[in-house]
């Protein structure tokens, strides 16, 4: 199996039930439906990971949008992902302090780790590379996060043990 | 109302307001990118910053509401600099291709530039590239001269209510696009070549013609659908090149329907150019003369009730009124312009207009449709419907089958008359909607009309209307919706059969001996009986053609001045905009001349003495625009209700970009009909 199929797997199912019936519940708490439409991808996202285009589609259904509309809110976030992603995410600051402090050499690290390049999957779908711009943590530049856990202070030793300690 | 002083002109603009209005109605021009009168505000394009007294910095006059007193300046060295700057950044990305771009010399980017552009750019930086979209056979795409002003999503998603256009990303990368890479299916596509304001959406069968300054343009009306839509032929010697909406408020304020708009490649292919005579079972080349001669030799010894005239759909009222004046003096009471068969009572006017008018819908409160699709029957009306709707409270009942989603909501009350009834005995939800609401507007198209009840569907209307109290002094909500451009103008001249005359249905199988096509085309020739003399008059050489015995060839409407009668019972001028090729000839002066052939020569030998000759025959065409009515007389027209029948009301006009002799002559239509009406070739582009 290729990496996408890896990845793409649950992305045409429809989506459960329960979770629709909990988007609809979202948009109705809301004067407008569609109001509640990022918190919905965010939902469908940790569900499957990524947004899907059957998903989307299904989403902007319960929230009275077009498909259009709501697509264009998902590609505006750079955390809503519009493509497979791997069980995790690593997003590496590519913003200008953590640039001073050495990011470079982490990307430089990782890729050769992991095999990839920024914007890559590892092919058994464990891990998805991904530039992000500043995380707020400057002050311990170079920064990234590991799923939801921030990391300040990062050299190539602390990254290794950062990737083990979660595998 | 607030008081605004611009540049210290002291004026006054209703609350609400943008600075930008107040500006404008101080005759201040203040340039624009994303800001559309027509559209919702979206304030991206940041061009139109003026300065606003204690405002701490310039702001985008479109977005910003005016308040009493407001001191606002639009000529400060502030405001320069910011527009300037304003300009520099959208032009870093744009690729200056204005010497390969379809927009050039029209192009709202390129004529600000002249006023706020630098000779010169500061950005060495590679500029970004964008991939086109395919949208379609119509509408062309160069992305990467975008300039994200979104002007092209809020049409689709507000006028045309088909929401699939999208941006997506965010700053630099931002997109225009569908969603999924598909033609966009609206009838109203083309106005966004008009509303976008650079070159990124051009037309497509425009592409690479001619630049602005070498048209000639002509005032005309479209003829395509029963609205009337205001038009603007471009040509450049013989050839039309393109069709561009004129704003009018009152009909079509500035969009058009594709149709109209794309369907002009059509003048030039499978045109009669010359006349043809039938010799031994053949059609032969022949002189005007001999044609005339031929005619005037099949007339003889007919008795007038066996000659016989029917109306096509795009007559103009100066050749019908001709060709009834012939047919007067020739003694038949053979006339007939319903090609479907409608039933109408012309005993008064309103019967069969519409009478609401198409402003007026946005005043109307609750709205029901029978037997209509105004979504493909009349798509700029149907805008008009949505805008209405989308003001919000407007509910909307269907009777009949529209043939897609109509772009609203509305609510499906039945498909056969028995709803009709349903509604005036008060059975059915609905009707109460109607009562409640205080100025419904009842539709009825021609699918309601065209059968055998259709009197009694009518009267059924009308009864409803009443009942509802949709005829009031001051409203008249009862409405026919016609889809022919002649019908109305047929109607008033009374192109109908006179005492004891034939119908086209009469007139089918030998029902006449001589039988008069004027650009009759919509029923099927072989009807017509074999000893049946025929003949044609028109401009393309289709189904009535094929069938003649004698082809007289016509001009189409860019080819001849014309008087033409909306839906409304509006009566509006179109000029000529080309010449019509070879030997064709504008069609009252054929019929005028036929006449003096046979020595019954009609009393008009120009242009404004036919139209004296309409005004005669009736006062409306001498009227200019549309007074706005309520309904006097409440007495219903002849048809009885209780003779409604059982059978469903068909689903309208078949194929939208198939439906006259123009625009199935035209490839550019053929290949909507194409990509639209067989969705599974739709991904081989
Ligand atoms: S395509 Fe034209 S109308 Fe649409 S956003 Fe770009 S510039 Fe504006
Ligand atoms: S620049 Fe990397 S965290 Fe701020
Ligand atoms: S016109 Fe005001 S921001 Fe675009």
């Amino acid at each position: 199996m290729s990496t996408a199929e890896t990845l793409a797997d649950s992305a045409s199912e429809t989506l459960p039930d329960a979770l629709r019936e909990e988007i609809r519940l979202l948009g109705q708490h809301e004067a407008h439906p569609r109001a509640a439409c990022i918190e919905a991808l965010q939902r469908v996202q940790r569900e499957f990971r990524w947004v899907s285009d059957a998903h989307l589609r299904e989403v902007a259904g319960l929230l009275g949008m077009s498909a259009a509309d709501l697509d264009g809110v998902a590609t505006y976030f750079n955390l809503i992902f519009r493509r497979p992603v791997g069980r995790r995410v690593l997003l590496l600051c590519d913003s200008v302090s953590c640039w001073l402090m050495g990011r470079e050499r982490l990307e430089a690290h990782l890729s050769a780790r992991l095999g990839i390049r920024p914007g890559q999957t590892t092919p058994d779908g464990d891990v998805t590379l991904l530039p992000t711009v500043c995380l707020g943590h400057c002050d311990h530049a170079p920064a990234l996060m590991l799923g939801d856990a921030l990391h300040g202070d990062v050299d190539t030793q602390k990254l290794d043990a950062i990737l083990e300690a979660a595998g | 109302m607030a008081r605004v002083t611009v540049d210290g002109i002291q004026v006054e603009v209703a609350n609400g307001s943008s600075v930008l209005q107040a500006c404008e109605a101080a005759g201040k021009e203040i340039p624009r990118f994303c800001y559309h009168e027509r559209l919702s505000i979206a304030g991206n394009c940041r061009m139109c910053l003026v300065e606003v007294e204690k405002a701490p910095k310039p702001v985008a006059s479109c977005g910003y509401p005016v308040m009493d007193g407001m001191v606002v300046k639009t000529d400060t060295a502030v405001v320069r600099k910011a527009r300037r700057a304003v300009m520099e950044f959208l032009l870093i990305n744009h690729p200056l291709d204005c010497p390969i771009c379809d927009q050039g010399g029209e192009c709202d980017l390129q004529d600000q530039a002249y006023s706020y552009g630098a000779d010169h750019s500061r950005y060495a930086e590679n500029k970004r590239a964008v991939k086109d979209k395919y949208l379609g056979p119509l509408v062309k795409t160069v992305m990467t001269r975008c300039i994200q002003c979104t002007r092209c999503v809020r049409f689709a998603t507000e006028v045309a209510g088909v929401p699939e256009l999208g941006a997506t990303s965010r700053g630099e990368n931002m997109e225009i696009g569908t969603y999924v890479e598909k033609a966009l299916t609206s009838e109203l596509s083309g106005n966004l070549i008009d509303i976008c304001p650079v070159g990124a959406l051009t037309s497509k069968p425009y592409a690479f013609m001619a630049r602005p300054w070498e048209l000639k343009r002509s005032d005309s009306i479209d003829v395509m659908d029963a609205v009337g839509t205001n038009i603007s032929i471009h040509a450049r010697g013989a050839e039309v090149l393109r069709i561009l909406p004129r704003t009018n408020d009152e009909v079509n304020e500035e969009w058009m329907a594709d149709k109209g708009r794309f369907s002009f490649d059509g003048f030039r292919r499978r045109r009669l150019d010359q006349p043809w005579v039938r010799a031994h079972g053949k059609l032969q080349p022949a002189r005007w003369q001999d044609a005339f001669v031929a005619i005037a030799h099949g007339l003889q010894g007919v008795h007038g009730d066996r000659i016989g005239a029917i109306a096509g759909d795009l007559c103009d009222a100066e050749s019908m009124v001709a060709l009834r004046d012939l047919m007067v003096s020739l003694g038949s009471p053979n006339l007939d312009c319903r090609q479907d068969g409608a039933r109408y009572d012309t005993t008064r006017r309103e019967f069969y207009t519409f009478n609401t008018s198409i402003a007026g819908i946005e005043e109307s409160d609750a709205l029901l449709l029978v037997g209509c699709d105004p979504r493909h029957e009349a798509p700029v009306l149907n805008a008009r419907i949505r805008k209405r709707y989308l003001a919000g409270r407007y509910p909307i009942g269907v009777i009949g089958h529209p043939t897609a989603d109509l772009t609203y909501g509305a609510e499906i009350i039945g498909d056969r008359p028995a709803a009709l009834t349903g509604l005036l005995e008060g059975g059915l939800a609905f009707a109460e909607v109607l009562k409640s609401a205080k100025r419904p507007m009842i539709v009825v198209g021609q699918a309601a009309l065209a059968r055998d009840d259709g009197a009694a569907v009518l009267a059924a209307c009308w009864k409803l209307a009443e009942s509802v109290g949709a005829l009031a002094d001051d409203w008249h909500g009862f409405n026919v919706l016609h889809h022919a451009a002649s019908r109305v103008a047929a109607l008033d001249i009374g192109f109908l059969p006179g005492r004891g005359g034939r119908s086209v249905a009469g007139m089918m199988s030998g029902g006449v001996d001589v039988l008069w096509l004027l650009g009759a085309d919509e029923f099927h020739p072989a009807r017509i009986g074999p000893d049946t003399f025929v003949i044609y008059q028109g401009h393309h050489g289709d189904a009535g053609a094929s069938r003649a015995d004698v082809i007289l060839p016509g001009a189409t409407y860019a080819e001849k001045p014309g008087t033409y009668v909306n839906t409304e019972g509006r009566v509006q001028r179109a000029f000529q905009a080309i010449m019509p090729p070879g030997e064709a000839k504008e069609d009252w002066r054929i019929i005028r001349a036929f006449s003096e052939v046979i020595g019954m020569t009609l009393p008009y030998d120009n242009l404004d003495a036919v139209r004296a000759r309409l005004t005669e025959v009736n006062p409306v065409f001498g009227v200019q625009g549309l007074p706005r009515f309520g309904s006097g007389d409440r007495s219903g027209p002849a048809g009885d209700v209780a003779a409604l029948g059982n059978a469903a009301f068909a689903p309208g006009i078949g194929d939208y970009y198939l439906t006259n002799a123009i625009s199935r002559a035209s490839p550019t239509m053929q290949e909507c009909s194409r990509v639209y009406t067989q969705p599974v070739v739709q991904a081989a582009e």
